[in-house]
């Protein structure tokens, strides 16, 4: 069991990093005078998009999610849209945070919310699939024995990773180096992306090694 | 308690800090008196008997050219034919060692030493002083970077010769309004290496060949930033210093016979272009003098110097340009470029080297007799020694002069001689770093630190101890100290403090050190499985740990420049990261919600809960208000910045400006009013929050001063603001009133706060106490009295947010314990205290309170919005702090343990940073705010003591007001104690009841270890700071940056750490005194029970 949920994370996990690279070479080929620095705006929305497409598809595929009591799909339909009023929530809600942080308040407010929508569309996307649109629970998963299935570690250990990245991203932003990607929000950006990666990779490897003391209560 | 225990160890503690950072600053920041006098003509300097006005004869050149090429090091400047593969910056200048070669008599180049600081700040200062410009040249102004010694430019401006400059601006910041006309450009981007070498060139020739010039100043920058930016070793080098020859080539083309030409370098620059220091490779620039007619009597000779240091050309050019020598110049004229003593007067008005000499001789010995009038820094022996010398010469000379016959040439060596001495003496005072002090200073730091840490962690071992700890360290570090001054006595002659002072310090430290060791080992010994404190240091996972981790973060950041300019953003970012951690570290131990009724725990597997879900859930709601507040806090407090001059696009808070300065009447009133509504609030918070818990009601001292001396400071300083406000011309009738109010009302604030903290101070007892039933509980036989710590004075106050707290010394049985009741009369306690619950809490908040509005007041107006933003963000990690020890409380912890963990405390000095710059200062002196000298005092004063100590206090405001708050820290989670959250194990018959702060009175040992503890973490996290900043100044002692960043800033952070510890120690004796009082109060009250 424990060989079969791993692997099926570890492919899935592959899948999304492949979608990230793919968000960044595809439209180097496609779109003239695409960059990451130069046109990073629009690289992040077809990071955001990319990762929101496919991580959506397999999770719905993998049947993760929570399940849930009726299956109407008027049921399905409000699901859909609270997810949606959540996403856009969380968006805002980390806009904010980013602010209070220090993001300027008026000025670069796109930057700041297309990184905003970044850092939702690599965590609260996550959650959205993996728990469903429940703020309780996923209150709930980030406490030391919160997690209740292989699935819900892994969130942890994601969406750690995701912001302790664009944290640590803000950290080259004073210096005065003058390069391309100490431009805001360029490195909080790829601190978000290489920490999700990161997380991406060691999620798995984590739960192999700890398998062992890893428990989870039943559902 | 032990308050002796505590208060010696913490004093010693500061004094081992103090101790490392005199030492190191005393090696590293070399100090100097200016002397605020100028040369003129009229000095008695010339080589005759009779008064002579020497600027009347003829100069040598009527004009002179200056071309200051920056970090123009020797090397660049040689040539060397034989060399056959240059590497960039060789053989760059072929026109030097062209002119050298074939016209010796009109050019020389020389070695050209400059004196460490070799930044270029410094040797500007140099070379037009001819001084040894130190870091902090005491008698400047601070607040200007304006030359205020007497210099060259200000000489040449007095003789009415027009300087034109044109260059590096940081001339004009040095001699604003001295040039004729000014071509200034900005200095201040490394990265670029042509902006002020172009403009120069484009006025450059222009102004030679017009005539409304003497002397013209050009400095060039690009090298110098080719250095920075690529090394010396790079083929822009090469290309710069290829255009230089040009310039010179062009230069020397249009310069007319009656010019001077100079071309020299400030400082040369270390192989990866860098400079600062004192190696040679940074000191040893180029100069190179070339006129169009012959000044040398023919090619190099034996006795030309080898080495020309940078002070000599100021008395040099002075002589041949006509002006009196600057007052403080310790320079020695070069002797090439003066007409031979044997040589009588020569037709072209030249002084001969003999008299050129004695002038300067004149003028070195006037300075010396000056400065050592005025500080007393220079070595008694070797001076007297010079003075001796200065006679016996002066004597010979003035002889021969009047028998008329040649000085002979030994005359002159001699002179010589003793100009060298006297720089010698002055470089040997001023300019040079002392590595010895500095590693010694360091080293102190370093124990200073690891004993604040050991004592933090046995604290409870080392307040247990019967002996005092500090018996043997003390006597230890006497006798060391004692020793190595007879030492130093014996062997030179002389002692010095510092050295005494820092053997003293290390061997107290590890004497302390060693016996805190031992001591340890017998702790774990006596308590057998106990795992080892200290070793819970060296593991890896413990760096993840947020609260390291910000605080190593914190004290890495004092290591970048980019970081130190931009402190407030970031200690406000790692602030905001830290608070965060605490809901989220809460929730990963789930203590932050109630848990869900679990299966498990019906069954009694797990064990219950101390609290309900509801008080959770209050808790939880509390922390995370809080939690809003404090971000929303230290959001707005950015607003309050001020800006450094690095930072290019900032502008300054408008509130930092003072209300008399803004124009429009209506802001002005707007302003007014926000100033005096936040000050109110302030003041109204702080009422509040002592009648909440009923320390108003007794009519001791502190409620006095709470009641009626705070709102009255507070409308003094209220209309203090709205004098100060008032436009120059409004009220010309009350001009003498406003004048008498400007006086009169800081000064009532000043004594007002006096007598509210002395009262505070005298009688801190907040305690009003009621007796009831007096008659049945006097007649009655019942053993002691009992005593109920009260809170609210209104009965419905009694009623609704505060339940009556019982404090028992005796423990009685449960039945007499119900309170709720109300109707048993024989049950009720017969003594109600109201406010014991806060008895340790109030006086310290009411201290800090007092204070804060007397620190508001030597600010300008606008600030009173930060300060009460200080209020409000302290209050807010307060109860962040109360709530999470409240609700990770874990129930089988020991429940007489008060401990502090680190986490609240690093916070606490990162809000103390914040606030430093939310409160519009900065780590840089432009940005002292000199104004707080004069509130109450707006003539000026007589001595120093007050205006410094008002400017400090000034400076200073939140690391004061966080250091004398820091106890709170302690007693806040007590304070804020839910019903039964702490109770349920030890304290089973009184469960119910919320003892709060008399918790610490029933376990004065804890209480004790917990304080100490507590007060050496917040030492520790300051010293970690200081000593970074030290280590900082240390390492990058040859950066770029090192005069303008890291110095200011270790200045800024060692006194800020002084002076927080002294209030620290301030804060920690109050409580201790309250302790004491308290301790008096029960004895009155229980005459039997001793304590
Ligand atoms: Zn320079
Ligand atoms: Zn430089």
């Amino acid at each position: 069991m424990w060989d079969h949920e791993i692997r099926a994370m570890a492919s899935t996990h592959a899948i999304i990093a492949g979608s990230v690279f793919m968000a960044t070479v595809l439209p180097t080929v496609l779109v003239p005078g695409f960059s990451v620095y130069g046109t990073h705006l629009l690289w992040l929305y077809s990071v955001s998009a990319a990762v929101a497409a496919v991580s959506g598809t397999v999770f719905w595929l993998l049947g993760v999610t929570a399940p849930t009591k009726k299956h109407t799909l008027g049921y399905k339909l409000s699901r859909l849209f609270r997810s949606c009023v959540y996403f856009f929530l969380s968006c805002l809600f980390f806009h904010t945070v980013v602010v209070l942080y220090g993001a300027p308040l008026i000025e670069s407010a796109l930057e700041t919310f297309s990184l905003a929508v970044l850092l939702s569309s690599l965590t609260t996307l996550r959650c959205l699939c993996v728990l469903g649109p429940n703020v309780q629970a996923w209150i709930r998963v980030f406490s030391r024995h919160g997690a209740m299935s292989v699935w819900d570690t892994c969130l942890q250990i994601t969406v750690a990773c995701t912001l302790i990245g664009a944290w640590v991203g803000a950290f080259p932003i004073p210096l005065d180096w003058d390069r391309p990607w100490q431009v805001w929000p360029v490195s909080c950006s790829l601190g978000a992306i290489i920490g999700y990666l990161t997380g991406l990779v060691v999620a798995p490897a984590w739960i192999h090694y700890h398998r062992k003391q890893l428990t989870y209560k039943c559902k | 308690m032990k308050g002796l225990t505590v208060l010696s160890l913490l004093v010693w503690l500061c004094a081992v800090y103090f101790v490392g950072i005199y030492l190191f600053v005393g090696g590293f920041l070399l100090v100097r008196l200016e002397v605020n006098r100028t040369s003129a003509c009229g000095d008695v300097l010339q080589p005759g008997v009779e008064p002579l006005d020497f600027c009347q004869s003829r100069p040598r050149f009527r004009r002179a050219v200056i071309l200051i090429i920056d970090a123009l090091k020797i090397d660049f400047a040689r040539f060397d034919r034989s060399n056959t593969a240059p590497r960039p910056y060789e053989n760059k200048l072929p026109v030097l060692e062209e002119a050298v070669s074939s016209r010796p008599s009109q050019s020389r180049l020389y070695p050209f030493r400059a004196d460490p600081p070799t930044t270029t700040m410094q040797r500007i200062k140099g070379f037009t002083t001819g001084s040894l410009p130190t870091f902090v040249d005491v008698g400047n102004n601070f607040a200007s970077s304006a030359i205020l010694e007497d210099n060259l430019i200000h000489q040449l401006g007095q003789m009415g010769k027009r300087v034109v400059f044109m260059g590096d601006d940081t001339w004009e910041n040095l001699f604003p309004k001295k040039f004729y006309r000014s071509l200034p450009f900005p200095s201040f981007n490394v990265k670029d290496l042509h902006t002020v070498d172009n403009g120069i060139l484009q006025h450059l020739y222009s102004t030679m060949v017009g005539d409304d010039w003497d002397v013209l100043v050009a400095h060039f920058l690009g090298v110098d930033h080719c250095g920075h930016r690529f090394g010396p070793d790079h083929p822009a080098m090469s290309d710069k210093l290829t255009q230089m020859d040009g310039v010179i080539r062009a230069v020397i083309d249009r310069l007319q016979n009656d010019t001077l030409l100079v071309v020299m370098g400030d400082h040369g620059m270390t192989d990866t272009g860098d400079h600062g220091g004192e190696s040679q490779k940074e000191t040893d620039a180029a100069l190179f003098l070339y006129s169009p007619s012959a000044i040398f009597p023919g090619p190099p000779s034996q006795d030309e110097p080898d080495v020309v240091p940078q002070t000599d050309l100021v008395p040099t050019l002075a002589l041949l340009l006509g002006i009196p020598i600057p007052f403080s110049s310790v320079g020695q004229v070069l002797l090439p470029l003066f007409a031979p003593h044997q040589q009588t007067e020569a037709a072209d008005g030249r002084l001969s080297q003999l008299e050129a000499l004695w002038i300067n001789t004149k003028q070195v010995n006037r300075f010396l007799e000056t400065y050592s009038g005025l500080a007393k820094d220079i070595d008694p022996q070797s001076l007297s020694e010079l003075k001796a010398q200065f006679a016996r010469l002066s004597s010979e000379y003035l002889s021969a002069l009047r028998e008329g016959r040649a000085p002979s040439q030994r005359l002159a060596s001699s002179m010589q001689d003793y100009l060298t001495a006297v720089r010698d003496t002055c470089r040997a005072t001023w300019a040079r770093f002392n590595p010895a002090k500095m590693a010694g200073g360091l080293a102190v730091l370093t124990f200073a630190c690891v004993a604040c840490l050991v004592t933090s962690e046995l604290s409870v071992v080392l307040t247990e101890e019967k002996r005092a700890a500090l018996k043997a360290p003390a006597t230890v570090a006497i006798a060391v100290g004692v020793g190595v001054a007879a030492a130093q006595l014996l062997t030179r002659g002389y002692a010095e403090a510092a050295w005494s002072l820092a053997a003293g310090a290390i061997s107290s430290e590890v004497i302390f050190l060693w016996r805190a060791w031992r001591l340890k080992r017998s702790a774990v010994l006596k308590n057998g499985a106990k795992a080892s404190k200290l070793s819970r240091w060296l593991i890896p996972r413990r760096l993840l740990l947020p609260w390291l981790a910000v605080a190593l973060l914190r004290c890495a950041s004092l290591l970048s420049d980019s970081y130190v300019i931009h402190e407030g953003r970031v200690v406000t970012f790692l602030l905001l990261s830290l608070a965060l951690c605490v809901p989220i570290h809460l929730n990963w131990n789930g203590h932050l919600l109630p848990p869900t009724p679990d299966p498990l725990k019906s069954a009694g597997l797990l064990p219950s809960p101390t609290l309900t879900p509801a008080a959770i859930r209050k808790e939880s709601g509390t922390l995370l208000g809080c939690l809003g507040l404090l971000v929303l806090c230290s959001y707005l407090s950015l607003w309050f910045h001020g800006c450094r001059e690095e930072q290019g696009l900032c502008q300054p808070s408008p509130f930092l400006s003072p209300l008399s300065r803004l124009q429009d009447n209506q802001l002005k009133n707007i302003y007014y009013i926000l100033s005096v509504a936040s000050l109110a609030v302030c003041a109204y918070l702080l009422r509040l929050c002592l009648c909440h818990y009923g320390n108003l009601n007794s009519s001791g001292g502190s409620a006095f001063a709470a009641r009626w001396i705070l709102p009255l400071l507070c409308v003094c300083t209220g209309l203090h603001w709205a004098v100060g406000a008032t436009a120059e011309d409004a009220f010309r009738q009350l001009a003498e009133l406003i004048r008498t109010a400007q006086l009169a009302l800081p000064r009532a604030a000043f004594c007002l706060l006096g007598a509210a903290l002395s009262l505070v101070w005298a009688d801190p007892l907040t305690v009003f106490m009621k007796t009831r039933n007096a008659a049945s509980s006097r007649s009655s036989a019942l053993p002691p009295p009992r005593y109920r710590a009260s809170t609210g004075i209104s009965p419905q106050a009694e009623l609704h947010h505060l339940i009556p707290q019982i404090y028992q010394r005796m423990r009685r049985s449960l039945e007499d314990g119900e309170l709720s009741g109300g109707g048993e009369d024989d049950n009720r306690p017969a003594v109600e205290a109201y406010g014991l619950g806060t008895v340790y809490s109030a006086p310290l908040l009411l201290f800090c309170g007092l204070l804060g509005v007397g620190l508001l007041l030597l600010h300008p107006e606008g600030m009173s919005l930060a300060f009460l933003l200080l209020l409000l963000e302290m209050g807010a990690l307060l109860h962040i702090h109360a709530s999470s020890t409240t609700l990770s409380g874990s129930p089988g912890a020991n429940p007489g343990a008060f401990n502090v963990p680190w986490t609240p405390v690093v916070l606490w000095s990162l809000a103390a940073s914040q606030f430093f710059h939310a409160t519009g200062h900065l780590p840089t002196f432009p940005s002292i705010q000199w104004g707080a000298a004069f509130v109450g005092f707006p003539d000026g004063h007589v001595g120093t003591v007050l205006p410094a100590s008002l400017v400090t206090l000034n400076t200073f405001a939140s690391h004061i007001l966080f250091a004398v708050g820091c106890p709170l820290l302690l007693f806040w989670p007590l304070v804020r104690e839910v019903r039964g959250s702490r109770g349920g194990r030890g304290y089973g018959e009184e469960g119910e009841d919320a003892v709060m702060e008399m918790r610490l009175r029933e376990n004065p040992h804890q209480f004790s270890a917990a304080l100490l503890q507590l007060a050496t973490r917040y030492l520790f996290i300051l010293g970690a700071q200081t000593f970074s900043s030290v280590c900082a100044a240390a390492i990058l002692r040859r950066h770029l940056m090192v005069w303008k960043v890291f110095a200011p800033k270790l200045m800024f952070e060692a006194s800020g750490f002084l002076v927080s510890s002294t209030f620290l120690l301030i804060g920690v004796t109050l409580v201790i005194r309250v302790d004491v009082a308290v301790g008096r109060w029960f004895k009155r009250l229980i005459p039997s029970v001793s304590r």
